[in-house]
Formats: C-alpha cells, structure tokens, sequence
C-alpha cells in the first residue's frame, strides 16, 4: 500500500510541475493563438541560468533565483520581440515552425555553453532530508515544489480573476480585436504571456532539476506538459493545472504499477501520451476546453 | 469636432472601398451615417477608430481630424486615450468574462478607481438589467443584453465622441426603441457626440440631427435629418414609403433603384 501512496505523491509533485508548465503553454495560445512548441526548451534554459549562478557563480540561492526570473523576462521579451511578433497574422504553422525553430536554437545554445552531462544543484536548493508525513516518509524536496507550485498556481488564479493586467489578458484571448478598441495594448499584452510562461517554465525546470538533476533531457518536458494542457483543453488555465496533475499521477501509478507487476520498463515517457490519446477520443475539445459558449 | 476629409480606404493593398468619403459630427450631437449593405459604412468607422489596421485596411488619401488633431494612422490604443469609442458591429461582448469584467475593461484606459466605480453605477442605471446580471457570463445573456453591455461598456471609458455600429442589429422593434430611447439619453445627459451607423433609418434619422447617406463608399447625400426624412428619394429607397405615403415592397424598390443606376 505505501508503495502506492508513494507513487500518487511523487505523481502529484510532478503533476504540479506539469501544472506550472503547462499554464504558461495555454496562457500563451489563450493570448496570442501561438502553440509554443519551445517551452521545454525555455524550462531547460531557466534551469541551466540558475545551474550557472548556483553552481558555477557562486551566487546564494535567493539571489539566484531571483536572477533566473529576471533573465526568464528578459529572454522571453527578446523572443517574443524578435522572434513573434514580425509573425503576427502569418499562418498559424509558419508560427508553430518557427517556435520548433526556436527550440532547436535554445537546445544547441545550452548544449555548446553547459554540454551534454548530468549536472546537480550544489548546494541544493532544499535540504535532502525526509520527514514523515502520516507515517510515510516523503523527501523535503517534495513538498517544497508542490508547495511553490500551488502556491504559485492560485496566486495565477488571482491576478486573472481581480488584477486589471490579469483581467484584459482574459479579454485579450478571446479576441485581439475587440481587446484592441477597449484601448488595451494587445502587443504588450502579448508580450506579459511570453514572460509569464518564461518564468513559470524556469521555475518549473528548477524544480524538476532539483529532483531529477539538469540535462538536455530536461526540453523534453515541455512536450510531455501537451498532454496535461490537450487533457485540460488547450483553452481553460484552470484546466491546463487540473489536467497536469492528473497526468502526473497516471504517469506514475501506471508506470509504477506495470513496472513491479510485469517488468516493464519506460513506460514512464509515453503514458501521457496514451492518456491524451484515450482522453481526445471521448471528450476531443479536453476536460475543460469549451470550443464557444452554446446559448440555450 | 470631428472632420473626415476625402478618405480613401484600402483593404489589403488592392481593394479599394472608401473613395474619396467626407463627413463631419459636430459636438454633442448625434450624427447619422446611413446606407446599404457593403456600402462602407463600418470601414468608416474602423478608419476613425484605427481597427482598419488590424484587418489589413489602410487610409491611403485624406485626412481624419479629431479636436483639432490628426489621428489616422495612429494606434487603436492612442485614439481610445484621445476619447473615441467605437462600439463593434454585433455586439462583441467579451463571453467568456461576466458583466462587471467586461465593464472594467472598457474602462481599461482610465486610471481614475472612484470615477470608474461611478460609472459603473451609472451604466447600472441606464441598464438596470444589466446590474441584475452582474456576475453573469456575458455569452449566456441574450442578444438585446449582450447589446446594452457593449454599450455599457463603451461609456465605461467616458468617450467624448461614441462611434456605434448598428446597435440594432437582430433586436426585436420594442427592444430597439429601448435601445435608442438611451442613446439619446446618453447624449443628453452625458453630453457624448454620437456617430451612428444605422440600417435602420427611420428610427436613425429620428435621433439624430445630421446624417449622411453613402453609396459604394461615397456620401451621396447629406442635410439636417429634418430635411432628408422629407426627401423623396429618401423617403422611397430607405424610408421604404412611396409618394403616396404607403409602403413599397423591396422589389419594386430594387427594380427603381436598377432603373436609376441605368439612366445615370
Ligand atoms: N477586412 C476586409 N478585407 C477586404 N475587404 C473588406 C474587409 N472588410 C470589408 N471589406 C469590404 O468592404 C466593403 C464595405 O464593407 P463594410 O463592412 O464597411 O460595409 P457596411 O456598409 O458596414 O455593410 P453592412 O451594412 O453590411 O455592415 C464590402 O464590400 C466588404 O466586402
Ligand atoms: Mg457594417
């Protein structure tokens, strides 16, 4: 039994992390229609910054973590400006190439400047010892991330529901033109969701480098939060976080559970993906995707 | 207050459908813009409020002035900020935010928390069902709602001059006076110089005190609305009431309107 309850907590922390991810995947396509197929890579890149500051800087945690949101802002501006922005009004798979191009290029910077090894926070970022939870131990660094990740996804939950920024943003994603003749600056709002996922992703890719360690494996990630978004509906924030959660813990129930009962081996990387499959052919707009208000 | 000067309007380099349209709204009257469908009157509109920009449509001659100042090719953002609204066709509410955030972001622009929070009290006032329906989703009210909402809204960002397009767009007749009986009253009260662009005519040229008719993007005829309520030509292809006062049906009036077109 506890083996099971280690499975849904580890499933729920990773789940949470999908959760941040994938909010900043359907922020960007709630606001600009753009599917970012470079999150992963942003997630990666947060996740190198911080490694760099940490690690190779010497630079104390809190100030190098303030220092990858800073850089997460900053790099996403350059994107959206450089990179988005010139494709405004192009065909939508023009943009999706041009965000696979993106990864690419991210993924070859991090891999000329960082390499291709393993690497570990030292010092960590939360301390390694484990405390008992109703009698189950469970390391800190668990309940930290899922801690931060809540913390962070209700404080999301908030500004989008009473923040004036939070507020235009939701006007803005259901349609640029309209949003445009209240007189809101719909490029720059474009360009807050680019921030906003940047620093969501590097906060995601320092949780997870925390638990898993830093590679280039790490850009992987963000194609594993599409199922988590797909399954929410690419459109509903709330749904982006519920449906991380749920793939988080089917990922970890079944691989657990096929691993110890018939030895099977990664089936880790590609249960999301069943999932999202099994979830598109019963409800194909998601969970909680709406594809327009129906009027009764 | 507001001069249009010979604009022509293109829409994606090549097609033209403004050529060569000028009109004027004098403050804190109420302007009528009439005509038939395709005939540019939302264009119109558009390049006054710069959304032509976000449909690919440029003013490539002449000039639009509002207050004294330039104002084509400036930013949607900027005009707004200068005080001109423009109220979409069809309505165009905000579905997925209910009522009070859709009034809010009409109010984008404005930083001032105790003026907004007054008006919102008084587009309540002017819209009572809309206070009953607050919290609701604007997608699930109904079209005449959904109407005084975006009206609502739009006074939300206290405009000086309010650009509508045809707020009575597929309203039942009683919900339309209903909604025109406000506009007026909003003009009145509010002082708010209106520009309205009507299928509607007879109720149009009721309201307002000045109105233009245009025809494939040009102003054909214009005159105090007392005037052209009694011009015959008026009378006949918009007003739809022949000489002898009855109504003709829009056959005859098509076949008329052919003829015309031909002799010209
Ligand atoms: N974005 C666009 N791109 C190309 N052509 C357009 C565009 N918008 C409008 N047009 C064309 O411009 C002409 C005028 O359109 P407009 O919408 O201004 O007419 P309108 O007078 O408002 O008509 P209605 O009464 O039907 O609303 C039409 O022939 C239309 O096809
Ligand atoms: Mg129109």
């Amino acid at each position: 039994m506890e083996f099971y309850i280690q499975l849904v907590i580890s499933g729920l922390v990773l789940g949470s992390i999908y959760a941040l991810v994938a909010l900043g995947l359907a922020i960007i396509f709630k606001s600009t229609s753009v599917v970012n197929f470079a999150q992963g890579e942003l997630l990666m890149f947060g996740a190198y910054f911080c490694f760099a500051m940490v690690v190779q800087y010497k630079v104390p945690w809190f100030w190098a973590f303030l220092l990858t949101l800073v850089f997460s802002v900053l790099l996403a501006l350059l994107v959206e400006r450089l990179v988005l922005r010139p494709m405004i009004g192009e065909p939508v798979i023009s943009i999706i190439m041009v965000t696979i191009g993106l990864s690419s290029v991210l993924r070859s910077i991090v891999t000329a400047v960082w390499g291709t090894q393993i690497q570990v926070y030292e010092p960590p970022l939360f301390p390694e010892t484990t405390v008992n939870v109703m009698g189950i131990p469970i390391s800190q660094v668990y309940l930290w991330s899922f801690g931060l990740s809540a913390v962070l996804l209700a404080l999301f939950g908030v500004f989008f529901k009473f923040s004036k920024a939070g507020v235009a943003m939701r006007a803005t994603a259901f349609s640029n033109q309209v949003a445009l003749s209240m007189g809101i600056p719909v490029k720059n709002i474009f360009a807050l969701a680019w921030c906003i996922a940047s620093v969501v992703s590097a906060i995601g890719g320092i949780l997870i480098g925390s638990i898993n360690g830093i590679n280039i494996q790490l850009g992987y990630f963000g194609l594993k939060v599409f199922p988590a978004v797909i399954l929410g509906g690419l459109d509903s924030i709330l749904g982006a976080a519920l449906g991380g959660l749920i793939v988080g813990v089917l990922e970890n129930l079944s691989d657990g559970v096929l691993k110890s009962a018939f030895g099977l081996q990664g089936i880790k990387e590609v249960a999301p993906f069943v999932f999202l499959v099994i979830i598109l052919m019963i409800k194909p707009y998601g969970l909680f995707g709406k594809k327009e208000i129906e009027r009764v | 207050m507001l001069t249009v000067n010979n604009i022509e309007v293109v829409y994606s380099d090549v097609i033209l459908v403004l050529k060569g349209l000028s009109l004027s709204c004098a403050e804190g009257k109420i302007t009528t813009l009439l005509g038939a469908n395709g005939a540019g009157k939302s264009t119109t509109l558009k390049a006054i409020s710069g959304l032509l920009k976000s449909e690919e449509g440029e003013v490539t001659e002449g000039t639009i002035e509002f207050m004294g100042q330039k104002i084509n090719g400036k930013d949607p953002e900027k005009i707004v900020r200068m005080g001109i609204f423009q109220v979409m066709e069809g309505r165009r509410v905000f579905e997925d935010l209910d009522v009070v955030e859709n009034l809010r972001c009409g109010a984008y622009t404005r930083s001032d928390r105790a003026g907004v929070k007054r008006d919102m009290d008084l587009v309540f006032d002017y819209f009572p069902r809309l206070k009953d329906r607050r919290h609701q989703l604007s997608g699930y009210l109904s079209g005449g709602e959904q109407q005084m909402l975006a009206i609502g809204r739009a006074l939300m960002a206290r405009p000086k001059l309010l650009l509508l397009d045809e707020p009575s767009l597929g309203l039942a007749p009683m919900l339309v006076k209903e909604i025109f009986r406000i506009i007026q009253k909003i003009n009145e009260e509010e002082k708010t110089t209106i520009l309205l662009v009507e299928q509607n005519a007879s109720l149009a040229l009721q309201v307002a005190t000045f109105g233009y008719i245009m025809e494939m993007g040009k102003v054909v005829l214009d005159g105090p609305c007392e005037k052209l309520r009694e011009n015959p030509d008026v009378r006949e292809f918009y007003l739809g009431i022949g000489e002898g006062g009855t109504k003709r049906s829009f056959k005859n009036a098509k076949h008329y309107k052919r003829r015309k077109r031909w002799l010209s």
